[in-house]
């Protein structure tokens, strides 16, 4: 890499000549090597699912999360360094019910994501901090009806109809561009969330996962919460079958 | 000259007013020491001034298997306390460790008395007004009863009456269990005489005392542990 | 420039701003010493307290029934003797099986209500299967109003709380002294002294509220709070029932007590109104 032994890279308050803050894109490398994670905004809802891969067997399974509730209508997906994505979710939460102390009403999307995004951003100006190693995927329903966001370890954000972070990136974003998401509903999408995570895990490199799927949609009643068990069995049934088939078109 | 302030016009103070946060809920708590048993009763009756906020409510508590807690006054202070007590059992503010955690073993009697006199007093300047007994049993297996005023005086005692018919039961007491005034030389009284006593004396208070009534809750304190019985007193 | 991130986007903290070049006027005590009223406000006003009530609503009543618990409270909260508002929900839905009643003070019963939401989010979030129970918003409930009586400072009400848990019906009260009371009939304010012995007459005549249907208890609490109604010049006509059963909770739309009574023989009386 042509940043490293330059000495531009060893601080987020020093620019290399041509204008780059290294420290955030190696920020971004963290997220690059997570385990996928996946957001849909639908006609009805939105969709988050998480390849959350097992780094160790003897974990209880269930445990260490990457969606979280940050309210009762908000949901956040994050990949890159666990931690990272946890401390983000608190900071949420305080943003979250720090609007409600003032306005007595719930955020809604553009203004959850902007909070959050600042604060991200903020870790990118000082030399005493280090940028957050996470991407992080925001979904909502407000008063106008499902938001998606996608905030980057720079602080960058934008509102999406689908995207994807982590490891599987690149094949589940071409496959969401395949999907007609403002035609679909949660229900729908569930299934084809779960089926790209199933489809970007690679089996022969990577550990086993956990899906984790959760929505926030008219069905759960404006409420983000994971996705009832039936629906993810159903979804990963599917999901295997469609992979199973790949394989031996292989 | 004439004084512009006409001397006649009697000085008033501005009105105060001042939030209380104090209110007497009233209730009756008695307890007994004998050889080898003690007995903590209290009625269960909550009150604030002329109504009666609630027939039901436990005014004494089962700290450990040999003693037992009981409070009248402000309700919100006594249970407040007892939760404070409870907590220091378990970690204690007054000195700063876990009991039970830094000791592996529970409070004795003694232990709690000593425990509930310094929390009382470090609240001295803002008290909890709560009347405090603690029965129970002492390191040697004796009948023991520590009595309390609410800013952590405390002294042990035979037997004390405590809470808004105390001055109509102590007198009593003093009389039945201290032979105080009596001809006949002090005896020890068996459970079953105390039981007595202590169910004559809440009937009685129950009489005379609006604060007092509803429901009797006698805990029996002996080696074989904490027992409850409950009695009915009047309603009215 | 504050190089603690978790302190970023908070409020600042002027006597901690150790490089504050700008110090900002205020007649602030001391960091670390106690707050004397007079003292301790960046605006040069005193501490002040709460020392009576504002906008207040009447009483609130409960009753426990065979499958739950019954709440009633009239719509109407007072300014003085004056009746300001008329449509006010003073029945709130706290949880699936939890409601607060609430008599006093209405901003404090609303500062209450967001503190009670923002307790029970903070327990959705965890999404770890838990829920504050009827149990557990009372105990709550009684440490925020006893701290607030231990700073003489209290929250003006008397809250009713109304719930099931656990296959057991839960009434609670609490008053702005922290005093907390469960009981199977509970009256607040003026109910106290005109619904209370209706209720424990009933209750007793009864014998329990296990012996109480649905249909008793609602007729039982409409005609409290008629008498309620008829004899409180601070009460109102419009008035809601709520029901917490093992079902989940239910308030209703407001009712009115106007077509259970009867006016019409002050026609026929010479001086009394038309």
């Amino acid at each position: 890499m042509s940043s490293i032994g330059t000495g531009y890279d060893v601080s987020v308050s020093t620019y290399s000549p041509d204008g780059r803050v290294f420290q955030v894109e190696y920020a971004g490398k963290a997220v690059e090597n997570s385990g996928t994670a996946i957001g849909l905004r639908v006609k009805d809802g939105v969709v988050l699912a998480v390849e959350k891969l097992i780094q160790s067997k003897l974990l209880v399974p269930g445990s260490n999360r990457r969606i979280q509730s940050v309210d009762r209508h908000i949901g956040i997906a994050t990949a890159g360094l666990l931690a990272d994505g946890r401390h983000i979710v608190k900071r949420a939460r305080e943003e979250s019910q720090g609007w409600r102390d003032i306005y007595k009403q719930p955020i809604d999307g553009p203004n959850i994501a902007s909070r959050v995004g600042d604060y991200i951003a903020a870790y990118t100006l000082y030399s005493s901090v280090r940028p957050f190693g996470v991407s992080t995927i925001i979904g909502a329903m407000d008063k106008t009806g499902p938001k998606l966001y996608m905030i980057e370890p720079s602080g960058l954000y934008w509102g999406y109809h689908g995207i994807a972070i982590g490891k599987g990136r690149q094949v589940a974003k071409t496959e969401i561009e395949k999907l007609n998401l403002a035609e679909m509903t949660c229900r729908e999408a569930v299934k084809h969330a779960a089926r790209i995570i199933y489809e970007v895990h690679d089996d022969a490199k990577d550990k086993e996962f956990e899906l984790e799927l959760s929505w926030v949609c008219e069905e759960s009643g404006g409420f983000h919460q994971m996705v009832p068990k039936d629906l993810v069995e159903e979804a990963e049934q599917l999901a295997k079958a469609v992979d199973d088939d790949d394989m031996d078109d292989d | 000259m004439m004084s512009t302030v006409p001397s006649e016009l009697p000085v008033t103070a501005p009105i105060e007013h001042r939030f209380d946060p104090y209110v007497d809920n009233g209730g009756t708590l008695l307890s007994i020491a004998g050889k080898d048993f003690c007995v903590v009763a209290a009625d269960t009756r909550l009150s604030e001034g002329y109504s009666i906020h609630t027939r039901y409510v436990p005014k004494s508590v089962k700290l450990s298997d040999k003693t037992v807690i009981s409070m009248g006054g402000c309700y919100a202070d006594c249970l407040t306390l007892t939760k404070r007590i409870q907590q220091n059992m378990e970690a204690s503010l007054v000195a700063p460790m876990w009991y039970r955690h830094a000791h592996g073993k529970t409070m004795s009697t003694a232990a709690i008395a000593q425990m509930l006199s310094i929390m009382l007093y470090q609240k001295r300047f803002f008290p909890f007004y709560s009347w405090c007994i603690l029965g129970g049993l002492d390191e040697e297996g004796r009948g023991a009863v520590y009595t309390y005023d609410p800013v952590g005086s405390y002294e042990r005692e035979a037997c004390r009456c405590a809470g808004s018919a105390s001055s109509l039961i102590q007198p009593f007491l003093d009389n039945q269990i201290n032979f105080k005034n009596q001809a006949s030389e002090r005896r020890e009284l068996s459970l079953d005489q105390v039981l007595r006593i202590t169910k004559d004396s809440f009937t009685s208070a129950t009489e005379r005392d609006i604060y007092t009534g509803d429901y009797l809750e006698i805990f029996v304190i002996t080696s074989n542990g904490v027992e409850l019985q409950k009695m009915g007193l009047k309603k009215d | 420039m504050d190089h603690f991130p978790t302190n970023w986007g908070n409020p600042r903290n002027e006597d901690g701003e150790s490089y504050n070049t700008y110090p900002m006027a205020s007649n602030k005590v001391p960091q670390g010493v106690q707050q004397i009223a007079g003292y301790g406000h960046a605006s040069g006003h005193p501490t002040t307290h709460t020392q009576s009530p504002v906008v207040t609503g009447t009483s609130v009543l409960g009753l426990k029934f065979k499958d739950g618990v019954l709440m009633a409270a009239d719509n109407l909260a007072s300014y003085g003797s004056l009746a300001r508002f008329r449509d006010v929900e003073r029945l709130h839905k706290v949880s699936d099986f939890t409601v607060i009643g609430a008599s006093g003070d209405i901003s404090d019963f609303q500062y209450v209500k967001h503190l009670l939401d923002a307790q029970m989010i903070k327990e959705y979030n965890a999404d770890d299967g838990h829920s504050l129970a009827t149990p557990h918003v009372f105990e709550y409930l009684w440490r925020i109003m006893y701290n607030r009586r231990s700073k003489m400072n209290p929250l003006w009400n008397t809250f009713v709380l109304g719930g099931v848990h656990k296959g057991e019906n839960f009434l609670g009260a609490i008053d702005l002294k922290g005093t907390p009371y469960q009981s199977p009939s509970i009256a607040t304010g003026f109910g106290s002294h005109l619904a209370t012995p209706m209720l424990r007459k009933a209750l007793d005549n009864a014998g329990g509220s296990e012996n109480l249907t649905r249909e008793e208890a609602e007729k039982l609490l409409v005609e409290c709070m008629k008498v309620c109604w008829l004899r409180d010049a601070r009460s109102s006509f419009k008035y809601q029932i709520a029901a917490i059963t093992s079902q989940g909770v239910s308030i209703s739309e407001p009712h009115d007590l106007r077509p259970l009574t009867y006016w019409e023989h002050g026609r026929d009386v010479r001086g009394y109104g038309a």
